[in-house]
């Protein structure tokens, strides 16, 4: 694709996400999740895809996030816009905290070291939270109402959404357009040429997962508010749905690349609301069956697919 | 901080607590040892383990439901896991064996929510246990007290890793699964049916696994959703003895099992899971600070 096509095709893909939520305001809420789902997805690429390190606990940030905001809410006695952005801002950075901690410790093993390290870092989250009474314990926390009227909530939320996915796509394209993109790669590649190369393989790679988690603080701040209520198990540390949809959009739109979770993130999140509730309660079941038949037959997405099959549009 | 007073205050109480915690280590060790063949064998991290564990626990459940006297489930879930592993490995399993880690741990992760989320769906999500009807046994005069199912699933559990050893040590199957552990490509040169011994190697796991799912269910309850700390122990377990190193992992077990039991009594039981977790993430980190002190005596 050549420069001016791609920048077109980035410009018109944002001008139909700015106008969307005026053109469809019965679905604002709905973009909003959309959103959410695409910065899940990408996200959980910065590791996962760019570097070849599994997480299943990236939804730990989420929820730290999620509750430090609707702490901040709750005990600031700010006002709901500024103690809605104050919170935010105190999650993402708890967030960042919460990974260069855990990633100082995990960061510095191999992949599937960590993949299992990770593994129960989500649930271990949720079971502390539900048993901590100052952040409401298991019966969870309500952030504050929105003050305005009606309608504006969700158009509030829809463009606060937006913006937060904005600003991952701008992020990350920059980060991986650079060195840091490089350095991710040469790890996922071979990760000991890349020591041996001079990289600092464990400072990018907990790096990479600073960057995700600000992302996902971010984002968790915002889905509190947006959802209502925060459940420690149900919402905040949703392992078992959230955590295994960031994997499964990465993987299904094509895993280390920049396209491929934004498409892997749209095409689940609208698959999943039209059919979600025909299944009749088989959903979690149908994720599992995804998850193993897209990873056994399709580990290349959608994106390596049309990679292998037009080679020369990607030059 | 209450219960770490008493437990100060009274040593038998530890004494109790290290029986009970060395008693449901051999339980521990049934998964691990199925992890270690698979990993040793096929190269393959097991994140399904704890979901044969689970689906072990419930066919011993619903054997027990009809009428039959808890001893038997033991066999009768190892038996139905062994299918179960089998069939697990000519759907799936095969397919990923030689792809690299990243794949194979994704996908036996797909693989373990789907079994956890159908045993949701179709056996409810309610707690189950087996009634197994022994009582408790008292020594020290009272002072301690041993549930008789804990010895009995400690024997049952041993006499399943011991059946495990035996048949790896001297069935021709068994050495044709050492052989491919050693060196898979040479095996193949001399004529040994890797996809066969692999598929024995899977559904053997799957057996033990579905035997210790069993002790599980006589000793505590069953639940969908119970699968993943037993995952984690194994993996745990696995790199702290060291692949292929059997006795290592019984002993290893044991410690899990003891430290568990402890955590479980100061912090208390809702929090059980989370120290396995938290335990996993130190022993991991403690792990790699180890190798790190080696590497660099070596430089």
């Amino acid at each position: 694709m050549s420069r001016i096509a791609c920048g077109a095709a980035w410009g018109g893909a944002s001008l139909a996400a700015a106008v969307a939520p005026l053109l469809l305001p019965t679905w604002q809420t709905q973009l909003a999740f959309l959103w959410v789902m695409i910065v899940f997805a990408l996200t959980w690429d910065v590791l996962g895809g760019q570097a070849g390190y599994n997480s299943f606990g990236n939804v730990v940030f989420f929820g730290v996030g999620m509750y430090a905001c609707a702490v901040v809410q709750r005990d600031s006695g700010l006002g709901y816009f500024q103690g809605l952005f104050a919170g935010t801002a105190c999650g993402a950075a708890l967030a960042v905290v919460a990974a260069a901690i855990l990633g100082a410790g995990l960061l510095g093993l191999r992949g599937h070291y960590f993949a299992i390290g990770t593994l129960g870092v989500g649930i271990a989250a949720g079971e502390l939270a539900a048993g901590w009474d100052f952040i409401g314990a298991g019966g969870g926390m309500v952030p504050p109402p929105f003050p305005g009227g009606l309608g504006g909530r969700e158009r509030f939320f829809c463009y606060l959404c937006l913006s937060i996915a904005a600003l991952t796509v701008a992020l990350l394209r920059w980060l991986y357009a650079g060195r840091f993109g490089l350095a991710l790669n040469a790890i996922r590649d071979d990760e000991d040429k890349a020591e041996a190369m001079g990289l600092y393989t464990t400072r990018y790679k907990i790096t990479a997962w600073c960057v995700a988690a600000f992302l996902l603080g971010l984002t968790g701040g915002v889905f509190g508010n947006l959802a209502g209520f925060i459940d420690p198990r149900e919402v905040a540390f949703a392992g078992s749905t959230f955590g295994v949809w960031m994997v499964l959009m990465a993987i299904l739109g094509g895993k280390g690349t920049l396209l491929g979770p934004i498409i892997g993130a749209v095409i689940f999140h609208v698959t999943k609301e039209l059919f979600w509730t025909y299944l009749l309660g088989w959903q979690r079941v149908a994720l599992g069956l995804l998850v193993v038949l897209i990873v056994v037959f399709f580990p290349t997405g959608i994106l390596g697919w049309a990679r292998a099959r037009w080679p020369e549009r990607f030059a | 901080m209450e219960n770490l007073r008493l437990l100060l205050d009274e040593p038998l109480l530890s004494l109790q607590l290290l029986l009970d915690g060395v008693l449901i280590g051999f339980v521990f060790a049934l998964p691990a040892l199925g992890m270690a063949l698979v990993w040793g064998v096929m190269g393959l991290i097991n994140v399904v383990q704890g979901e044969l564990v689970m689906l072990g626990g419930y066919v011993a459940f619903f054997l027990f439901r009809a009428g039959v006297h808890p001893l038997f489930g033991v066999p009768a879930a190892a038996l139905c896991l062994f299918v179960l592993g089998w069939a697990l490995y000519r759907a799936v399993v095969f397919r990923i064996v030689e792809r690299d880690l990243f794949i194979s741990i994704l996908a036996t992760f797909g693989l373990s929510i789907l079994l956890q989320q159908l045993a949701n769906l179709l056996f409810g999500a309610n707690l189950r246990t087996v009634e197994s009807g022994f009582g408790t046994l008292s020594l020290c005069g009272g002072a301690i007290s041993v549930y008789t199912v804990k010895l009995i699933s400690c024997a049952l559990a041993l006499a399943t890793a011991g059946a495990l050893m035996l048949f790896l040590k001297s069935s021709r199957r068994g050495q044709a699964i050492r052989a491919s552990a050693q060196n898979a490509r040479a095996a193949r040169v001399i004529g040994v049916d890797i996809d066969r011994v692999y598929a024995w190697t899977f559904a053997l796991n799957a057996a033990v696994c579905g035997a210790a799912g069993a002790l599980v269910a006589m000793i505590w309850v069953v639940h969908p959703y119970l699968g993943l700390p037993y995952t984690i122990r194994s993996f745990m377990i696995v790199i702290a003895a060291g692949l292929g190193n059997m006795a290592g992992v019984l002993i290893a077990a044991l410690g899990v099992g003891v430290a568990e039991n402890f955590a479980g009594f100061v912090l208390g039981a809702e929090y059980q899971s989370a120290f396995v977790f938290a335990l996993l993430v130190a022993f991991l980190v403690a792990r790699s600070r180890w190798l790190a002190r080696h590497r660099r005596y070596l430089a």
